[in-house]
């Protein structure tokens, strides 16, 4: 019968660049009481005329499946890809602040080392990181700087696109 | 906007440009209620005498009259309405079309546009308020937008699965010239609906319903959305496999009632026979309907052995809520001339003696007789509010006749007694269930069809609603008959409030009510009232006779019950039956089914 397994999708959605679009998209996800883990916005084209939406959710096959097709009959939206329905790649950037001293301050180093952040500002007490990379990466990130010190974070939400050859348009 | 530009001509004011892109667009009537965030526009009509104007007398019958003239002639309904509260009373209507997929274009007043944001006099952010109650919605701000967003919004409402398209107007821009330039061809960049059937699926539907041994078709309200010739095509191809067929709510009238073939509505409050057809089949084939609640009943329990065909314009409205095995994205008519072409083709014979099996099992059903009642037949004896609708079908039968509805009990009534043989002569409120649609939208249906008959089957509670409207019909001369079901209850409330709160009536007594006949005369219309069955078939000459609004006060049964019920929670083979019936096996209504609605 119907499979109520949960499943997270990062969905692609390209859009006409015009007021309200974004609104349109989020009226759509709370009116019908969709998840919304992340979600990113900015244009992609060289006139601004387009738009690219990722969306992070959460849900089951059905609902999944709903929600693209709700999406897709929005009358700005051109295009949604499901990229959770083929190999492709995910980033998000983070910009962490950790405040502290000595031992602390040594070893966040360290470990912003290991995860190849950079530091981008210091102070004698405090530094602040830039971390690009995959969501639970940054979330072990920020895992291992709570006790030393955690102090802000800045996430930019997800930017996704399919591996290999293959594109929105 | 797409980008090729057009020859454009410049125009005096985007008001004037605005009524010529209307008229381009096929508009002769706009329903609508001035303010000052549109008085351009009401100058524009003052001058002009192509675009009829009907001054409603509140902006949710505007949009209410719209979709009656839209739903009863195919067209796209047009509105105007003011900033601020003009808008904001359109919005009830404005979520009634979207429900119920009818073409409308709604132009709202807005205050200029360096006004905008200011809690300027009038002003509401009707953009953010409409986003949700519309199928799209713009709000101009640049004069040389002004024409091409008229022309696509007309496109959109019309285009796909219908529905409501606001427009929102400032009024510098209605004031400053606009360029005029007349539709184009080219459609949208983004917006592109799908109508053509995938022909693989087609003739997999055609596979699986030549195999059936026990088919179903059921039929709703995307095939009057797509217009007559899909009505024609579904008779055909019913009557060509030979397959029962039921119709939802919104579908009435798209497979003819007197066909034997008709099993009458499903559902709720559909008949014995097209509930348990539904439940029993092998393979369902649903086209235009969206498996509404009122229609499935408890999922689970739908229709547990069909394979399912979902025919629908609107991927959105395919798996939703049922699963299903087959779907189809196609404009219904199209879809319905793919199956009756691949119907002939496939030279699979179908399994006719089990059909006809099927059939004698549905006749047993049907001889169930789920609509009997009894009228009492004694002088003075109540009316019962089936025998007014019957006996109102009865009288009509042969006009050209339209019927609208308010929402209740007659509603339900209306639905099962009334038979409508084509499609766009029934129009309510299936999916909101608005109280205070059927006035408005029988006024709309007048307009559209000066000639015809045009009925309002009301309750006492819901006409109430939107009464203030016979003051349009008298003004315009269109007389529309009110026919008020009157049980001196919000009877659809006290039945649930009977089934689900110990019959405990809170606030469901239509107290204090005005007197409905002097109420008619007041605004220059014709009061009637039936007391007793002996009443009855005058009071209905009487109406029809007269050629002025009418509200005839039919007092009925104030204890009537809708009957056949699935209580909600329940399974199609679950159905309460009425009074006429045996009690045996009847269901109770679950603490599951009682939250919902
Ligand atoms: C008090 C009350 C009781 C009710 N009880 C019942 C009941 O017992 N039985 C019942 O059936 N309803 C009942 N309803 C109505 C119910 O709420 C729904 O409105 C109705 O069932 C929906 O009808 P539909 O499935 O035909 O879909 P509609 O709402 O008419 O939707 C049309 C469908 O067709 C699609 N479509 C649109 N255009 C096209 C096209 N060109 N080609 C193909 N597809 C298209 C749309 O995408 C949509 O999926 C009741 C309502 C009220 C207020
Ligand atoms: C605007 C609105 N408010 C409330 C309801 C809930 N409701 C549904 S039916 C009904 C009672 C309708 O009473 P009446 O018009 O007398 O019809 P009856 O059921 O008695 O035939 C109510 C209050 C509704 N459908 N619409
Ligand atoms: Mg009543």
């Amino acid at each position: 019968m119907q499979d109520n397994t949960l499943r997270s999708a990062t969905i692609s959605v390209l859009v006409e660049n015009e007021a309200g679009v974004l609104a349109r998209v989020i009226g759509l996800f709370s009116g019908r009481g969709y998840n919304i883990d992340s979600l990113t916005v900015a244009p992609v084209e060289r006139d601004g005329s387009k738009s690219r939406i990722t969306v992070v959710t959460q849900g089951t096959e059905m609902v999944i499946e709903q929600i693209k097709a709700q999406l897709d009959r929005l009358v700005p939206v051109y295009k949604v890809l499901d990229l959770t329905e083929g190999p492709h790649l995910s980033r998000e950037l983070a910009l962490i602040k950790v405040l502290g001293t000595g031992e602390k301050r040594a070893e966040a180093l360290r470990l912003a080392d290991a995860f190849r952040a950079r530091v981008i500002d210091a102070t004698t007490e405090s530094f602040t990181f830039e971390l690009t990379g995959a969501t639970d990466k940054l979330d072990a990130f920020l895992d291992l700087m709570r006790p030393l010190g955690l102090a802000e974070v800045s996430r930019t939400g997800v930017a996704a696109i399919a591996r290999g050859a293959k594109t929105i348009g | 906007m797409d980008g090729t530009i057009p020859a454009t001509e410049q125009m005096n004011s985007g008001a004037e440009a605005v009524l010529r892109a209307l008229k381009a667009q096929g508009v002769d009537v706009i329903f609508g209620y001035p303010g000052g965030a549109v008085l351009p526009i009401y100058d524009a009509i003052f001058q002009q005498n192509e675009i009829r104007h009907i001054l409603v007398r509140h902006e949710q019958a505007a949009v209410h009259a719209a979709e009656g003239y839209a739903r009863s002639t195919g067209k796209v309904g047009c509105v105007l309405v003011t900033s601020g509260p003009g808008a904001t009373n359109a919005v009830t209507g404005l979520v009634d079309a979207l429900m119920d997929s009818i073409p409308l274009v709604c132009l709202t007043g807005q205050v200029p546009t360096h006004l905008i944001g200011n809690d300027a006099f009038q002003e509401a952010d009707t953009t953010g308020i409409t986003r949700q109650a519309t199928k799209h919605n713009y709000l101009v701000k640049k004069s040389a937008d002004l024409v091409g967003v008229v022309h696509e919004a007309f496109h959109v409402a019309r285009t796909g699965r219908p529905g409501p398209v606001v427009i929102d107007l400032p009024k510098d821009i209605l004031i400053n010239p606009a360029p005029y330039h007349e539709p184009t061809a080219k459609v949208h960049r983004s917006y592109r609906p799908r109508t053509e059937p995938d022909t693989a699926k087609i003739k997999e539907a055609v596979a699986l319903l030549k195999r059936a041994r026990q088919p179903v078709v059921y039929a709703g309200g995307g095939i009057v959305n797509a217009g007559p010739e899909a009505s024609r095509l579904l008779t055909e191809f019913v009557r060509l496999t030979g397959m029962p067929c039921t119709n939802t709510l919104m579908g009435l009238g798209t497979f003819p009632a007197s066909d034997p073939q008709f099993l009458g509505m499903l559902g709720m409050h559909g008949t014995f026979e097209a509930n348990l057809t539904m439940h029993g089949a092998d393979v369902m084939l649903n086209i235009g309907a969206r498996f509404d609640d009122r229609v499935t009943g408890r999922l689970n329990a739908f229709s547990p052995g069909s394979k399912k065909i979902h025919i629908d314009i609107d991927p959105a409205n395919i798996n939703k809520s049922v699963a299903v095995d087959l779907a189809i994205v196609a404009d219904a008519c199209n879809a319905l001339k793919a199956l009756i072409e691949a119907w002939k083709a496939d030279p699979t014979p179908q399994d006719k003696e089990a059909l006809a099996q099927w059939w004698a099992q549905i006749e047993i059903w049907r001889a169930k007789q789920s609509l009997r009642y009894t009228q009492p037949r004694d002088p003075g004896s109540v009316i019962k509010p089936q025998y007014a609708i019957e006996q109102l079908y009865k009288a009509t039968r042969g006009r050209e006749t339209y019927v609208t509805t308010e929402v209740g009990q007659h509603q339900m009534w209306a639905a099962q007694y009334f038979k409508f043989e084509k499609p766009n002569r029934w129009m309510t409120s299936g999916g909101l269930g608005t109280m205070g649609y059927g006035l408005p939208a029988a006024m709309g249906v007048q307009v559209a069809h000066p000639d015809a008959l045009v009925i309002d089957i009301a309750g006492e509670a819901s006409i109430l609603m939107n009464i203030q409207e016979m003051s349009t019909l008298a003004q315009y001369r269109l007389p529309v008959k009110v026919f008020i079901l009157n049980n001196h209850y919000m009877g659809m409330v006290r039945q649930w409030q009977e089934l689900l709160h110990g019959s405990r009536y809170s606030n469901s007594y239509s107290e204090a009510l005005p007197d409905f006949v002097k109420l008619a005369e007041s605004f220059h219309g014709v009061g009637l009232r039936a007391e007793t069955a002996d009443d009855l078939d005058r009071v209905i000459h009487e109406m029809l006779a007269t050629d002025k609004p009418v509200i005839a006060d039919i007092c009925v049964d104030e204890k009537e019950n809708v009957f056949p019920m699935i209580p909600s929670g329940a399974a199609h083979n679950q159905m309460l039956l009425g009074p006429e019936h045996e009690a045996a096996g009847q269901p109770t209504v679950t603490s599951a089914g009682k939250a919902l609605v």
